[in-house]
């Protein structure tokens, strides 16, 4: 690797279309290739597509949270005009499939609010709405449960966490290492129920043609798995299945599992003889396509003087639904960040009358970094000593918890390049002492890291009349992945990216994994690189499946690590909290295209800062529901709110990953920032929040308790 | 959504004319269509008025502004008139909503928004406001409280009023003209003639029946805002909210602080937004400050006078230090 600093991020900034003059109009300087499409409107998305005769659905959901479903009466619905069909329990076949959120109407009781309960069929969405209002369901509602607490009666050990990892870890005596120590923090964080909110909402259109092939155009992360999954439920083969999604308006994890309303667009199409568009409203979305679990999380650090780690716990609790287990692996991240002789990391759950919890932007690296890096900040505090250069003598040669050598790791030369470049050197560490007008400044650092991993993949090329036709069934969810992997063809093809189509975004293409885990780029492009090869040798056609490969990719951790640095402004009288500077420097590997890079780095860092100080899906206790349910209430960041973040990356030259050699940076820049910010509030301050979102309520109020059981809010604290 | 009929009005006489039980106004429509799609209010007749009613920004004789309750949120706040005699009011209407928002949404409408309360909008549980004795699901051990009332509030709704244009008009004074209809809005041509309303007498608090925003009796129109001859002295307004753009106040206060030559000052206005069911004069404050030397002590005592019977719910303790210490702050930069 180069122990120097790469490109500066900026706007037109990097090199990866060099040479890409026949494409400048629309690709300048590396943009993406369908962005013309993107903002002249042309880009169909999946609801967008001109389907002849479709009619529209509209789901009925219950309002309540637990209980048994009684009778339903359809007769006002279908006298309602446009009326086509209700759908329910009993009168639709029964569905396969093992997932619990897309057996649809089966079930005779409810087990969280939002349930899918029955659905209206009818020739325009106004009347499928007006009418799924009018289906009158009964209930006879049971005790609901939806408050995550510390000491929930029935909190169990998940048997692994996302995506396969052992739930509980340890070596080392903790205890002993915690009572030998000369510092000590035990602090328990609590982040809140999160929701994905891609600006596109889940929709499909679904369309069954004479033959019983099932055409769907979804809103997908993965159309080779969602055929899979489609073809699974309706008791189809694969091959009657058709997943069309050219332009995904993002996911953040949220469409890379089928979700409902596919379903129901096919179920609705069977039944009324006609193509069915289905759209889920931004209400229905925050129960019906997965959501953040809560998480309760105590993180005990033990470190001798010179800031050495002599013991680390960090024991999570956090939610899931009662047909539905998913395990968030909140305190995988422990396992890889520092080194030390004693280590613990527990996951435990409860099961809850709220929907299935599932997949978020780096799931457990978002909610586990915040608490791990939070409290190295406080250790810091305790120890005295700079909170860089405790994470830098914390280094670890090898990964902690598996022994297992690090394929490349950068962690310190991002926190070198990023203190230097944020003006670090110099800080008075005492909080609550810097004025600015009437609000109190500081500053803020923490860590960031993800997995590098790739899934096997397979693609192909073509030579064609005036170049080469790259085909394979990615999606591109707004992050270019069209763009890195027509420059990754052309590199290996020694062809000019203007003569490389990639064609993606359809299960009929060659089969390829998901966009998520920062997985595409690495295993897609190591498909698509197999592919260009093998037609290089062939001389008309290629073709690759990198299973093979993939399955050689033991023996060595592979993570991204990256240094975030905040400087942020609290008003004291007020409790407002402004971010005017973020800047993450990061190392992940090659980097392939640096303006698509940019643009997820900054686009995490902003999801990180907007978990930090807004976003918060309310539970209500007594109603058993989710509140805030619209983007006038759960709030992400707007322009307004990010004035300057930037990103900066290391090179690395990392000879054990993917041919491409890109770790995959779709979700490093979330993870970190929130504890960057939330250290920045307690140095302006000297007040801890340590329950996030960090809200003016919490900021002027203290008197809260959290689900810890503990005061919710700001404390004053110096470290313990 | 219910289907519904829709019809356009040509004049206010035209538009109180149409009314009839079960049907709703529409100007900008930022708020009403909404409603409607969530279920949240199901008029079976909508009444289009952006061309009953005025667009246009008047001076009056007497030096103060006729506003046509048609006049976009971003016309009244870009107008110069408005920006060099009524900054607070320029202040508070941009800090309102996006620019999309702005461009769409009325005076009229604007005044006549309803609460934001997470529980109004969500039609499966009870709201009094909603649904008149159907309950408060806010009351309940748990809710979310963070945006609800702490001043005014009844044991049947703690909405807060979202306006912040509203906060700026009760502060200076405005009075809104109302267009009623003849004998109840019995459908026959309008002879019921205008009425004028001072701010914040425009709205109510929620008492027993919650369902009632405001004081306009059913069919009444908004036509236009008077605003008196510019107050002298110095105005702001401030908003706290969690982001920096797009989001309801958290506590808003819009003031004036006029000071005579004999350092006492001689006019103060205080109004405050996201505590109450209404824009909220602060009559204590305001009282503690007139006549006064001011300084950060009497603005603080006036603080603690206005918030003294604040009775915050379990969960937004915090709005009342936030409103107490922003009345302060907002003077502080009004002082000369």
């Amino acid at each position: 690797m180069t122990d120097t600093v790469g490109r500066e991020a900026g706007p037109r900034g990097g090199d990866s279309a060099a040479g890409d003059t026949a494409a400048a109009a629309t690709a300048p300087g590396g943009h993406r290739v369908e962005g013309t499409d993107k903002v002249t409107g042309a880009a169909r998305y999946a609801y967008e597509h001109p389907v002849a005769g479709a009619v529209y659905a509209f789901p009925v959901t219950a309002p309540v949270a637990s209980g048994t479903i009684g009778a339903l009466d359809a007769a006002a619905a279908l006298a309602m005009p446009g009326v086509i069909a209700v759908l329910h329990g009993g009168n639709t076949h029964p569905l396969g499939g093992r997932e619990f959120e897309l057996s649809l109407f089966e079930a005779a009781e409810v087990t969280y609010r939002g349930q899918l309960v029955a659905l209206v069929v009818a020739d325009t969405l106004e009347h499928a709405r007006a009418a799924a209002d009018a289906v009158q369901v009964s209930y006879e509602p049971s005790g609901h449960d939806v408050a995550l607490r510390a000491d929930h009666p029935r909190l169990y050990r998940p048997d692994k966490v996302n995506p396969g990892m052992p739930a509980d870890t340890g070596y080392g005596d903790v205890a002993a290492g915690l009572a030998g120590a000369a510092a000590r923090v035990a602090v328990t964080y609590t982040t809140p129920v999160q929701h994905n909110n891609a600006m596109e909402p889940h929709a499909a259109i679904a369309s069954w043609d004479e033959a019983g092939v099932l055409t769907v155009y979804d809103t997908t992360q993965g159309p080779s798995a969602d055929r899979d999954t489609i073809a699974d439920v309706l008791g189809l083969a694969a091959g009657q299945v058709r997943v069309i999604s050219p332009h995904v308006g993002g996911g953040f994890g949220s469409k890379g599992t089928t979700r409902p309303h596919a379903i129901l667009a096919a179920v609705a199409a069977r039944a009324a003889g006609r193509p069915v568009k289905v759209a889920l409203s931004r209400q229905q979305m925050f129960t019906l396509t997965g959501h953040r679990t809560p998480t309760i999380q105590r993180v005990e650090l033990g470190a001798a003087r010179d800031g050495r780690l002599t013991a680390v716990a960090h024991d999570v609790i956090e939610h899931t639904a009662l047909r539905t287990e998913f395990a968030e692996q909140t305190a995988a991240c422990t396992r890889v960040m520092y080194g030390t002789p004693a280590m613990r990391t527990t996951h435990r759950l409860a099961r809850l009358n709220v929907p299935a919890p599932s997949w978020m932007r780096a799931p457990g690296e978002t909610p586990g970094m915040y608490a791990l890096e939070s409290a190295m900040d406080e250790l810091a505090v305790a120890l005295g000593m700079d909170p860089v250069e405790l994470r830098i003598v914390n280094d670890p040669a090898a990964e902690p918890d598996s022994g297992l050598p690090f394929s490349s790791r950068n962690l310190v030369a991002c926190l070198r390049a990023g203190a230097e470049r944020f003006g670090w050197a110099g800080r008075d560490p005492r909080p609550g002492v810097r004025r600015r007008g009437r609000w109190l400044a500081g500053t803020g650092v923490a860590a960031s890291t993800y997995p590098a991993r790739r899934r096997p993949s397979t693609a192909t090329a073509e030579l064609t009349g005036d170049g080469y036709e790259i085909r394979i069934a990615a999606a591109d969810i707004g992050t270019g992945a069209r763009t890195a992997l027509r420059d990754i063809a052309a590199s290996v093809l020694g062809a000019d990216p203007a003569r490389v189509r990639v064609v993606l975004g359809s299960s009929t293409l060659p089969d390829a994994p998901l966009a998520g885990g920062s997985m595409g780029t690495a295993s897609w492009g190591s498909a698509v690189a197999a592919a260009c090869e093998a037609l290089l040798k062939d001389g008309r056609h290629g073709r690759a499946d990198t299973a093979g490969d993939v399955a050689g990719d033991e023996g060595w951790a592979r993570h991204s690590f990256g240094a975030q640095f905040a400087e942020v402004l609290v008003d004291p009288a007020t409790g407002e909290v402004r971010v005017p500077r973020l800047l993450g420097v990061f190392a992940a590997g090659r980097i392939i295209s640096p303006v698509l890079a940019r643009s997820q780095f900054i686009g995490g860092m902003t999801m990180g800062l907007s978990m930090a100080l807004f976003e918060e899906t309310a539970v209500d206790p007594s109603a058993g529901a989710f509140v805030r349910t619209d983007l006038a209430q759960y709030h992400i960041a707007t322009c307004a709110d990010v004035p300057s973040v930037t990103a900066f990356w290391i090179d690395e030259d990392d000879p054990h990953l993917w041919p491409g050699g890109g770790k995959g940076i779709g979700e490093i820049g979330i993870t970190g920032t929130a504890a960057a910010i939330g250290n920045a509030v307690w140095h302006a301050t000297g007040r801890r929040v340590r329950d996030l979102p960090i809200t003016p309520a919490k900021l002027l109020n203290g008197e809260q308790r959290n689900a810890a059981g503990e005061p919710r809010g700001a404390e004053r604290n110096n470290g313990e | 959504m219910r289907p519904f009929s829709y019809a356009r009005a040509g004049s206010p006489a035209d538009a109180v004319g149409q009314f009839r039980a079960g049907a709703a106004y529409l100007a900008g429509g930022t708020n009403l269509v909404d409603l409607m799609r969530l279920g949240v209010t199901a008029p079976d007749h909508v009444i289009d008025v952006t061309r009953a009613v005025s667009r246009e920004i008047a001076k009056r004789e007497s030096g103060g502004l006729t506003i046509g309750a048609g006049v976009r949120n971003s016309d009244l706040a870009s107008h110069p008139l408005v920006r060099e005699r009524y900054p607070m009011l320029a202040r508070a209407l941009l800090s309102g909503a996006s620019g999309q928002v702005r461009n769409a949404a009325t005076v009229g409408g604007n005044l006549l928004q309803r609460t934001r309360c997470p529980y109004f909008q969500d039609v499966a549980l009870p709201c009094n406001k909603r649904s008149p004795g159907s309950g408060c699901a806010a009351m309940a051990p748990g809710a979310d409280t963070a945006h609800l009332a702490v001043l005014g509030h009844s044991p049947f709704c703690a909405a807060t009023h979202p306006s912040d244009m509203a906060v700026a008009l009760t502060a200076l004074n405005a009075r809104v003209c109302v267009a009623s209809p003849a004998g109840g809005g019995s459908g026959t041509a309008n002879t019921g003639g205008i009425r004028v309303i001072e701010m914040p007498g425009l709205h109510r608090l929620p008492g027993g029946m919650p369902e009632q925003d405001t004081t306009l009796r059913p069919g009444e129109l908004i036509t236009e805002v008077k605003l008196p001859p510019p107050p002298g002295g110095r105005q702001a307004y401030r908003k706290v909210r969690e982001r920096a753009s797009f989001a309801f106040a958290l506590v808003s206060v819009g003031a004036l602080l006029d000071v005579g030559p004999d350092g006492r000052v001689r006019d103060c206005r205080i109004a405050l937004g996201g505590v109450a069911h209404v824009p909220w004069r602060a009559h204590a404050a305001e009282r503690v400050v007139l006549g006064a030397v001011p300084s950060a002590e009497v603005f603080a005592a006036a603080a603690r006078a206005e918030l003294r019977y604040a009775r915050p719910l379990p969960g937004n303790e915090y709005k009342v230090t936030l409103a107490r210490n922003l009345i302060t702050a907002v003077l502080g930069e009004l002082m000369p």
